[in-house]
């Protein structure tokens, strides 16, 4: 077991649960399932450093090395903006579950369903 | 530059109007003919070096790797056109002044008006091909704004977008024949491609680009088959049918044909093709014409038949028909004009434009009948007046045209248009202004106001001046026009009104005398016509139009349902194949790289566990929105303990800060959202985005391994060796961020103030309509004894200024050590923040000294504010400086300017965070006070009705 291996894996769930979550109908596991996929790019474009233990990019004297800071420097903005696309996209489904009533994603067509013309203008506005 | 500005005034002159409308009907007219006046003024001292043999340019590049250029000069031809562009434009401005009524938005008008005429005179001027073809399009919409002014009424509406359609279909064609034209070129400068015509006609893609150039020529000058959109766009106000339809607009198409006539013509593609439409439609629609009883389509058939006789003219392939055409724009332009705004003062002052309803105006409106009999008569071919003399040059020029063998066929077909011509114009002379005097008119007609019959009379007076001594009238003129449409020499001819016995003289007198003869017999002709059935153009583009909305609606509807999951899925799958493509489309390799790897220790492999242990509930628990949550962030704290092993203090401190913000903005959402998920996905459906999602987080794990076990080559050496020299200080990402890239930090937080502006914009609305109705009637069960528990209460004050010190502490070390504006922002965000949740909304924001708003406009401010005070110093923008500076008790500090634009991000952060959250809390405490009232009102009710119960 090497920690690569441990890295990998864990965006690789990250990655699937996401996933799962935004194929699903109803906002709120969207919503989470943004989240989760947010961590995985997050950390995956982190890892595009590579790994370093106990090497942090703080310029000093007894500094025995420093890792990439670039990715950092990237990722740090991208986890701050994230939480500003997270509040706006739960804040958006709030509200349209406030106008209509539902929480579904999916303009009331179920998987198997038929597309029809109509289907567009009965759907809750 | 000045060829620039004859284009450009009228079109930034557009926006005159729309203010000077303040001022009075008056005054805005005046204005507007200004703007033209301006512009003419303009063109004339640039253009008349034209006759001293100059071309005048201009020239500026504008998307040079197109061969995009914004080039102008004025020819004969460009400058021919141009002067009858604004000059007939002035009359319009003068007439529209009278002709619009009290209730008409004047300035819309002409505003409308003076983008369509700097549009037009794009065209014209335009030396860049494709430059000529925005201004078409330009030219398109503009009428299409012009003839759907009266939108209120369904015949305008429909007219202008039949009108669109057509042209701007046309257009089309013409963008896709003016590129390929400019390929077989090798340029898209005109004066380039001018020269190039042997090489042109040779090309194998010259007959595409023929046939698209064409199409755009035919749909705008409304050539048969196009011809039938022109009628209906006459709903338009009758200034804007006198100005496009007769002078402008459906000239642009002749102008095209002119303008490329030396590359274009002279091959038999061309002479088939352009010579025939022209006699089609020239025959056609002056049978359509003679039989029209509404004065407007009377003249907009005659139009298209004229516009048929001048293609015609310019397929011929002679140069003397090419200086008959030229002859005969001017001389149209002049008649029909005149026509126009007499028909406009007919319908104007009589209530009706239905020739079955007029006659005898002669004997009411004196003046407007003169001037418009005598234009009428130009228009049929009366010696003495403009419009005998072309139509004698054009039946001159067909007299020797053999079409396939046959010598008799384009005179005899030209006889025909021209004695239909005489036949119509003659109809509307004896049908409208001669006969007998009625009295039935819908209102008492009489002679218009003198601005409105001046126009009229300015343009008959060339209709006369050129009719007696065309040499001197118009002789330098057409010469010069013809002489740069048709490139080399002209050949010998003279504008006079005695050519001798010539073939057209007795073509000319047949058609005059034929034409009374056919309207003698009209009724009889008439009734024969009504025998046959004709198709009603309006009503098969309709039938076409729907037919099209119809299937273009069923293709989206297959396609496109609104489903977010199915959108979704078809992007993740797409993605996945496309990296699946490429990994097979590589050579083969194995994941694992060899790069060495480090050993994982039991701590790691703990988070680890953990890690997928959450990723296992989430998935089985999620429809208990509360646990998903909480497992959301148990990930999150994993996430940011994985950055701090890895050497990423910045990092671990930013995520675990976003989290507890992002926990608490969701435990809001929850609160108003329903609390669970219902398991509603059938077997299938959760075994097919589980497979898509195993599947996408496979092949990111594959991915991310491979990655990770490779070597690499970094760019950062660089920021890591500046950071202290050039940025002033040792935290190297946080020197990144406020220095290196200053500038995408800077767009980040404006993202970042966008989306809460957004956000207080959908909370705040949602108190109304049937999203606050909505929230009235949410109840909330209580979720603990006390809403605001004194342990927290007391907690959370005693926090307040600590977690303030510590976000200073951070902010200010955050150039040397892990911290800074963003990690700052968030830590005093949740000082504030936890006083929301201990205390309450209302409690909190009574106290609040400052206003969120306030706090992420001045951020931003402050950010740029720094970046642009480098530019004091002649320094690029968000260019950073720093220095060393002894303050007295703290010892020698280091100030850089960085610091200041990181106090920028700290105040913009704040401000987000706190107006998301805070905006979402008060939405809150307001659904809450609402149910708690209804409920007391409730308990109220029960309490009486029991009283009352004895």
């Amino acid at each position: 077991m090497s920690m690569e291996l441990l890295m990998a894996t864990g965006i690789g769930a990250l990655t699937a649960v996401g996933l799962y979550l935004i194929l699903l109908r109803r906002s709120f596991p969207v919503v989470i399932g943004l989240t989760f996929l947010s961590y995985a790019v997050n950390v995956f474009l982190f890892v595009m450093g590579r790994l370093a233990i106990d090497r942090p990019p703080i310029v000093g004297t007894s500094a025995a090395g420093y890792t990439d800071p670039l990715p950092q420097a990237l990722v740090l903005t991208a986890i701050v903006i994230t939480f500003g696309m997270t509040a706006l996209i739960v804040v958006l489904s709030l509200r349209a579950f406030l106008e209509t009533g539902v929480d579904d994603v999916t303009l009331g067509i179920r998987p198997d369903e038929q597309p029809s013309d109509t289907a567009r203008s009965e759907a809750p506005r | 530059m000045m060829l620039a500005l004859v284009v450009f005034t009228p079109l930034i002159g557009a926006l005159v109007p729309l203010l000077a409308i303040r001022a009075g009907r008056n005054t805005c007219s005046a204005a507007t003919a200004a703007v033209t006046g301006l512009s003419l003024v303009l063109l004339l001292t640039e253009g008349l070096a034209v006759y001293s043999g100059e071309v005048p340019r201009a020239s500026v590049p504008w998307v040079s790797q197109l061969g995009l250029s914004l080039s102008f000069f004025a020819d004969g031809l460009g400058l021919f056109f141009a002067t009858l562009i604004l000059v007939i434009g002035l009359l319009i401005i003068l007439y529209a002044r009278f002709y619009l009524g009290r209730s008409d938005p004047v300035g819309r008008f002409f505003c409308y008006l003076l983008l369509f005429q700097g549009s037009m005179l794009g065209i014209v001027l335009s030396d860049n091909i494709l430059l000529l073809v925005v201004f078409w399009e330009l030219t398109s919409i503009s009428s299409f704004l012009l003839i759907g002014y009266w939108h209120h009424l369904p015949a305008s509406r429909a007219g202008a977008r039949m009108a669109l359609v057509v042209t701007c279909a046309g257009g089309l064609a013409l963008m896709g024949g003016m590129l390929l034209l400019g390929h077989i070129a090798g340029s898209f400068e005109l004066s380039e491609i001018l020269s190039r015509g042997d090489a042109i006609r040779a090309s194998p893609l010259y007959l595409p680009m023929l046939l698209l150039v064409l199409l755009g020529a035919f749909t705008k000058s409304a050539q048969f088959p196009f011809h039938f959109w022109l009628p209906h766009a006459m709903a338009a106000p009758t200034p804007v049918s006198a100005y496009l339809h007769s002078a402008t607009m459906v000239k642009a198409g002749i102008f095209l044909l002119a303008r490329l006539w030396p590359v274009l013509s002279g091959t038999q593609e061309w002479f088939l093709i352009v010579s025939l439409t022209g006699l089609a439609t020239m025959v056609i629609a002056a049978w359509i014409a003679l039989f029209k009883d509404d004065l407007k389509a009377l003249l907009a058939f005659s139009t298209v038949s004229h516009l048929g006789l001048l293609t015609m003219l310019l397929g011929l392939g002679t140069r003397i028909a090419v200086v008959a055409a030229m002859f005969h724009v001017l001389n149209h332009a002049a008649f029909k004009a005149a026509l126009f705004m007499s028909a406009g003062i007919v319908d104007h002052e009589s209530g009706t434009r239905d020739i079955r309803r007029l006659g005898g105006l002669r004997h009411l409106m004196p003046i407007t009948s003169g001037l418009a009999i005598i234009a009428a008569a130009s228009m049929a071919g009366v010696p003495l007046l403009n419009g005998f003399l072309s139509k004698e040059m054009m039946l001159e020029a067909a007299a020797h045209t053999v079409y396939a063998g046959q010598p008799w066929l384009f005179p005899l077909l030209a006889t025909v248009g021209a004695l239909l011509s005489a036949a119509y114009s003659a109809k509307l002379v004896f049908h409208v202004f001669l006969g007998p005097e009625r009295h039935d008119y819908p209102h008492h007609p009489h002679d218009p106001p003198f601005g409105m019959w001046l126009p009229v009379a300015l343009l008959v007076l060339p209709i006369v001046a050129i009719g007696v001594m065309p040499a001197t009238f118009a002789g330098a003129i057409v010469a010069r026009t013809s002489l740069a449409a048709a490139g080399g020499t002209l050949p010998d001819y003279h504008l006079a009104l005695w050519h001798g016995l010539t073939p057209a003289l007795a073509m000319s007198m047949i058609a005059l005398v034929g034409g009374l003869v056919l309207l003698w017999a009209y009724r009889a002709v008439n009734r024969l016509r009504l025998a046959v059935r004709r198709p009603d153009a309006m009503a098969l583009f309709q039938t076409a139009i729907a037919g099209t909305i119809r299937a273009s609606r069923r293709l989206l509807g297959r396609i496109d349902n609104g489903s977010l999951p199915r959108y979704l899925g078809a992007i993740v799958a797409t993605i996945g194949l496309l990296g699946l493509a490429a990994f097979l489309g590589a050579p083969p390799a194995s994941v694992a790289g060899d790069r060495a790897t480090l050993p994982a220790t039991l701590p790691a492999m703990t988070g680890w566990l953990v890690l997928l242990l959450a990723c296992g509930l989430v998935v089985l628990r999620h429809y208990d929105r509360l646990a998903a949550l909480i497992i959301t962030s148990i990930v999150g704290l994993v996430v940011s303990l994985a950055f701090l092993q890895f050497s990423a203090p910045d990092l671990a401190l930013t995520q675990i800060s976003v989290e507890v913000v992002t926990t608490i903005l969701l435990l809001l959402a929850i609160n108003l959202l329903p609390r669970t998920t219902p398991d509603e996905l059938s077997r299938r459906a959760k075994l097919g985005a589980g497979g898509l999602a195993v599947a996408g987080g496979a092949g990111v794990a594959a991915l991310a391994y491979a990655v990770m076990t490779r070597g690499f080559e970094t760019i950062s050496s660089y920021h890591v060796e500046q950071s202290k020299p050039g940025g002033g200080g040792t935290n190297v990402v946080n020197v990144i961020l406020v220095d290196f890239r200053g500038y995408d930090t800077f767009g980040e937080i404006i993202v970042l103030a966008i989306a809460a502006l957004t956000i207080f914009a959908l909370l705040d609305s949602a108190l109304h309509g049937a999203a606050g109705r909505r929230l009235a009637r949410t109840r909330f069960d209580p979720q603990a004894g006390d809403a605001h528990p004194l342990m927290l209460t007391v907690v959370a004050r005693v926090l307040l200024p600590l977690s303030l010190m510590v976000g200073v502490y951070i902010l200010l070390r955050g150039h040397n050590m892990p911290g800074g504006g963003f990690i700052a922002g968030l830590v005093v965000a949740i000082g504030f923040l936890m006083q929301y949740m201990a205390s309450g909304y209302v409690w909190a924001h009574r106290r609040a000294r400052f206003d969120a708003h306030v706090m992420i406009g001045g951020g931003v401010a402050l950010a740029g504010a720094t970046g642009l005070a480098s530019l004091l110093f002649e320094r690029p923008f968000l260019t950073s400086t720093f220095g060393y500076f002894h303050l007295p008790v703290f010892g020698e500090v280091e100030l850089a300017s960085a610091m200041a634009f990181d106090v920028g991000v700290f105040f913009t952060v704040v401000g987000t965070c706190l107006l998301s959250l805070a905006t979402l809390s008060r939405v809150e405490e307001r659904a809450e006070h609402a149910s708690r009232q209804s409920e007391a009102r409730a308990r109220q009710i029960a309490s009486q009705v029991e009283g009352s119960v004895p």
